[in-house]
């Protein structure tokens, strides 16, 4: 009994999936209370997760499902982060009459998933999670039916992601072929460094993974999927399947190919290099924003990879840093998304911010703030995330990496102050509505202001992260 | 605990900037936004005399020293001055009430956002002369883009957008190189605390590529020959106040910085790479003032003038003798008042007649004599005529660079006399001669507050000329210190060889 404990809030949250879905079956014109109860669920579920945070690091069910404090902390921010999500987006669904029962259910289902990925210590349960999110995703993406963008969008989502997953299923038979076992502490014991096979497996299993987190070469889906998708899919998109992703590589790379580095270090270099570089380079062209978007998240997760090619703790705990600012960023920035609407239609072309400082001049303000923070300009939160990686990063002496990753910075401030020209010294356009309904000003404000204050007092975040010890 | 005078210095601005933004103006022009900017601003200049009358100049430490924990582990936030940034915080916290005095005509819309733009600037301005820990240094040194990026880019002329992006990307390749070489310095020595790194020093294998990092930022930021063409584009562009700010203040960080880190933390390199300094520093004295002798837009002209004064600049500091840093901190501080006199006296004439060709002036004289006289004592003391703060430090220099070395002396020399040509020749076409233009006949001569705020700047200029006493009181201790250590340095290095 003492396992299940443990495992309350998986527990809960398969339950309040399977709840929620009989009262939207069930009750008619229900789908704005099922919208409001999975919201509540994700709190009660956040409270849950904390509730398990002074626990120690265990494993449970033969060593296949593992609590520890890197699980805990992923878990709250994914769930944190979808809490933060329902609440932007709710009024978004309304107005393109997306707000069907399913919605939240599948956004629920996903997060599932993910939580089941970040704690899951074993390739069976990891590949349950896996998909479990992946299948709620692709139905979310196209979740906007009678758009062709859309469906085209999910498609190609579906398409693409099952062939990552299949490379990854192949290196995951082949780990198994090889050691033996599919438990990841047994496959670090039992493999041993003349087993070429495994060599393979790992380029499988990070090819699939680079997928999931949209890293060049494995990018090519992102632009189309994060245009195509609704923007409140989007939004997801950018953000929770990244931090489930990212924990899921300190994983593999940590446990179960701990002996390895030497194969994987090569692999994960190159993969953040490249797409420090194209993330730069690509977003320039941009007009959507939403597209611009996906490209900067291909960037920002080069960097995320930088810290974790150290094999240090100090460069695990800087990705975490990383991805936790980079999702403050992302809500923040999304949510003025959100605030750009006239007439019932949300706008998403760079060129329809033209001149918002003059009508809006608050939304403009954070947007400056959010996008000079996008491209790590002290004093603001994104430049400290990038500190710490270039400190784990130097501290290995990687001196390539980081001059890559800084001049591919200076590339990518040159499209992030684009859109501030845009934004403040261009011709002014028609005004915005304002009545935004409460959530989402105060996702944007409280984001708004963690990215500007976030240089007094910076040891918080550093503080917890800093129990987190992987190796 | 001791009142903390020298972060209330930095953030007295901030807090300032929040009010204007918060509290309400009446909605004729913001005169009382305007009025609680110049308070602030002149409270922090005050502040600020007082630091400089309680500072002990006898002394060669830090003081007024502020630590406390930021980043955990391994970054302090720590705040110090000595007898050369103290200079440099006066010239700051004096230049930033003459810059919101002078936006009184200028700037035609948004007046609130530009003082908060001006004022947090102040801060960021401050908090480079004042930290005593490299990643706080480079904070406040980067941090200083936004502001300055926003000036030029809102505020500026026709073609700003471009001035803005090239003056940002410029400063921002130029810095983060020194990043990598701060954080790369952290794992090398421990620490990034600049009094403990004085102390333990740098080992010397790795001094050279860190100061060639370090170089690559100040050398943008100065502007060194060849990376110095964001300067005039920014200038031409950047509204009068921003281009005070940019000239007076912004270039200084550089040759302070210079001074600081890259004498102070790497005496080796430095003195390995003197010839690269001495050819830089030759050519842009000798080139951009040849440049600046063909320039038909007034600001275009005292931009390039600029360079070839941060020229000197840069000559004076890697001399490594006595006379030419001290001649070199005194450069920095006339050119800060001289350049920012300068470009408010372009300023003056642009608001009344919207153009800065200088084919479209002429005969100034007789319709602005007031205007006439004081533009003289600015042009004079650009040219460095004795009797003005620009001669000091320009001898001072020279007398240094003769010690060293006479062939770059002479090469030198051959740039005042050439300064001297197109800021005459300048003069001459604005002010004398024949009327050019009918419409110039209409031009009222300098109204009050540009009296005020160019009278302010006469009075240093004219005072440090005939009596640089104070000045040089406040830095020779300072930089004593700065080359003993240099020099211990550099012998402890030659034994170590033999």
């Amino acid at each position: 009994m003492e396992n299940l404990n443990l495992i309350l809030p998986e527990i809960f949250i398969s339950i309040a999936i399977m709840f929620l879905l009989m009262i939207g079956v069930f009750k008619k014109n229900s789908s704005s209370l099922v919208y409001n109860l999975s919201t509540i669920s994700l709190i009660v579920l956040l409270s849950l997760i904390y509730n398990l945070s002074s626990i120690s690091d265990t494993s449970i069910f033969n060593g296949s499902y593992k609590i520890d404090k890197l699980a805990t902390l992923m878990k709250l921010l994914v769930v944190g982060s979808g809490i933060f999500v329902m609440l932007t987006t709710s009024k978004y669904l309304q107005i393109n009459k997306l707000n069907k029962i399913e919605y939240p259910v599948l956004i629920l289902s996903s997060i599932l998933g993910m939580i089941v990925m970040i704690s899951s210590n074993d390739l069976i349960v990891f590949y349950m999670g896996l998909e479990l999110q992946s299948l709620a995703l692709y139905v979310l993406a196209s979740f906007n039916r009678d758009n062709l963008l859309s469906t085209e969008s999910g498609l190609k989502y579906f398409t693409l992601s099952a062939l990552s997953s299949g490379l990854l299923l192949y290196g995951c038979s082949l780990v198994y072929g090889f050691a033996e076992t599919t438990n990841f502490n047994e496959i670090l014991n039992n493999s041993k460094e003349s087993q070429y096979g495994l060599t393979f497996a790992i380029v499988f299993i990070l090819a699939g993974l680079a997928f999931k987190i949209s890293a060049v070469p494995f990018h090519m889906w992102a632009p189309d999927v994060y245009q195509g998708s609704p923007t409140s899919v989007t939004i997801i998109f950018a953000i929770l399947p990244k931090i489930a992703a990212l924990t899921v590589f300190i994983r593999f790379l940590y446990i179960p190919f701990a002996n390895m580095s030497e194969q994987w270090q090569i692999i994960i270099v190159f993969l953040s290099i490249a797409s420090m570089l194209f993330g730069a380079v690509a977003a320039i062209g941009q007009k959507n924003l939403k597209r611009l978007v996906a490209y900067s998240s291909i960037g920002h997760m080069g960097y995320a990879l930088a810290g974790l090619s150290t094999e240090t703790n100090q460069g695990i705990q800087s990705s975490i840093i990383y991805i936790s600012i980079y999702l403050v960023m992302n809500l923040a920035f999304f949510s003025c998304l959100f605030m750009l609407r006239r007439n019932e239609k949300y706008y998403e072309k760079i060129d329809d911010l033209s001149g918002l400082s003059k009508n809006h001049p608050l939304l403009a303000f954070s947007l400056l703030i959010i996008l000079f923070s996008l491209a790590g300009i002290p004093p603001l939160a994104g430049f400290f995330a990038k500190f710490y990686i270039f400190m784990a990063v130097i501290e290995e002496s990687m001196y390539f990496l980081a001059i890559i990753g800084l001049l591919s910075t200076v590339v990518a401030a040159f499209y992030y102050i684009r859109i501030i020209k845009i934004i403040y010294f261009d011709p002014e356009k028609e005004k915005y509505e304002t009545n935004h309904h409460l959530g989402l000003k105060v996702t944007l404000a409280v984001s708004t202001i963690f990215i500007l204050i976030y240089f007094i007092y910076p040891n918080g975040l550093t503080e917890i992260v800093s129990k987190i010890n992987i190796i | 605990m001791n009142f903390p005078i020298l972060s209330s210095l930095i953030l007295l601005p901030t807090i300032g900037a929040i009010f204007i933004l918060f509290a309400k103006s009446s909605n004729d022009k913001y005169q009382s936004s305007k009025y609680v900017a110049l308070f602030i601003s002149l409270a922090n200049f005050l502040l600020s005399l007082y630091l400089w009358y309680i500072f002990d100049k006898t002394s060669v430490d830090f003081q007024f020293l502020e630590n406390r924990e930021w980043l955990a582990g391994f970054v302090n936030y720590k705040v110090g001055v000595d007898g050369i940034s103290i200079l440099f915080i006066i010239l700051t916290t004096f230049i930033t009430p003459i810059c919101i005095i002078s936006v009184n005509e200028t700037i035609k819309h948004k007046l609130k956002e530009f003082l908060i733009a001006i004022l947090i600037m102040e801060t960021f301005m401050l908090g480079v002369f004042c930290s005593l820990d490299l990643v706080v240094f480079y904070l406040f040194f980067e941090a200083g883009l936004i502001p300055m990026f926003l000036i030029i880019g809102i505020w500026g002329g026709q073609r700003r957008v471009y001035s803005a992006f090239k003056f940002f990307l410029y400063t921002l390749l130029g810095s983060v190189l020194m990043l990598i070489a701060i954080i790369s310095i952290y794992w090398i020595a421990g620490t990034t605390d600049v009094e403990r790194l004085f102390e333990i020093g740098i080992d010397a294998k790795y001094q050279n590529l860190l100061w060639l990092a370090f170089f690559s930022s100040f050398a943008v930021k100065t502007p060194m020959w060849p990376v110095h063409t964001w300067l005039p584009d920014a200038h031409v562009e950047a509204p009068t106040a921003g281009s005070v700010l940019l000239a007076a203040i912004l270039l200084k960080m550089a040759g302070y910085g210079f001074i600081r880190f890259s004498l102070g933390l790497f005496p080796i390199a430095s003195e390995y790479f003197v010839p690269l300094i001495y050819t830089l520093s030759l050519i842009a004295i000798v080139y951009t003032s040849l440049v600046a002798l063909m320039q038909e837009d007034m600001k275009k002209l005292i931009a390039y003038s600029s360079v070839a004064h941060m020229g000197f600049v840069t000559l004076g500091i890697f001399t490594m003798t006595e006379q030419g840093i001290e001649g070199s901190i005194f450069q920095m501080i006339s050119h800060g008042l001289v350049s920012a006199a300068l470009f408010l006296c372009v300023g003056v004439v642009y608001e009344r007649h919207h153009t800065r060709l200088i084919s479209k002036y002429g005969g100034l004289v007789s319709i602005m004599p007031r205007y006439a006289i004081v533009f003289m004592v600015f042009t004079l003391a650009a040219i460095g005529l004795p009797g003005t703060s620009g001669f000091v430090g320009e001898f001072l220099v020279l007398m240094g660079t003769f010690k060293k070395n006479f062939l770059v002396a002479t090469i030198a020399s051959l740039g005042v006399i050439l300064g001297a040509a197109y800021m005459l020749w300048l003069y001459k076409r604005i002010i004398f001669g024949e009327i050019v233009n009918e419409d110039l006949k209409s031009m009222l001569d300098l109204k009050r507050f540009e009296i005020l705020i160019l009278f302010s700047l006469v009075i240093p200029i004219i005072f440090f000329g005939f009596y640089p006493e104070p000045l040089m009181n406040s830095i020779e201790a300072s930089v004593e210190n700065v080359l003993d250590m240099y020099n211990l340095n550099i012998t402890n290095n030659l034994a170590y060889k033999n």
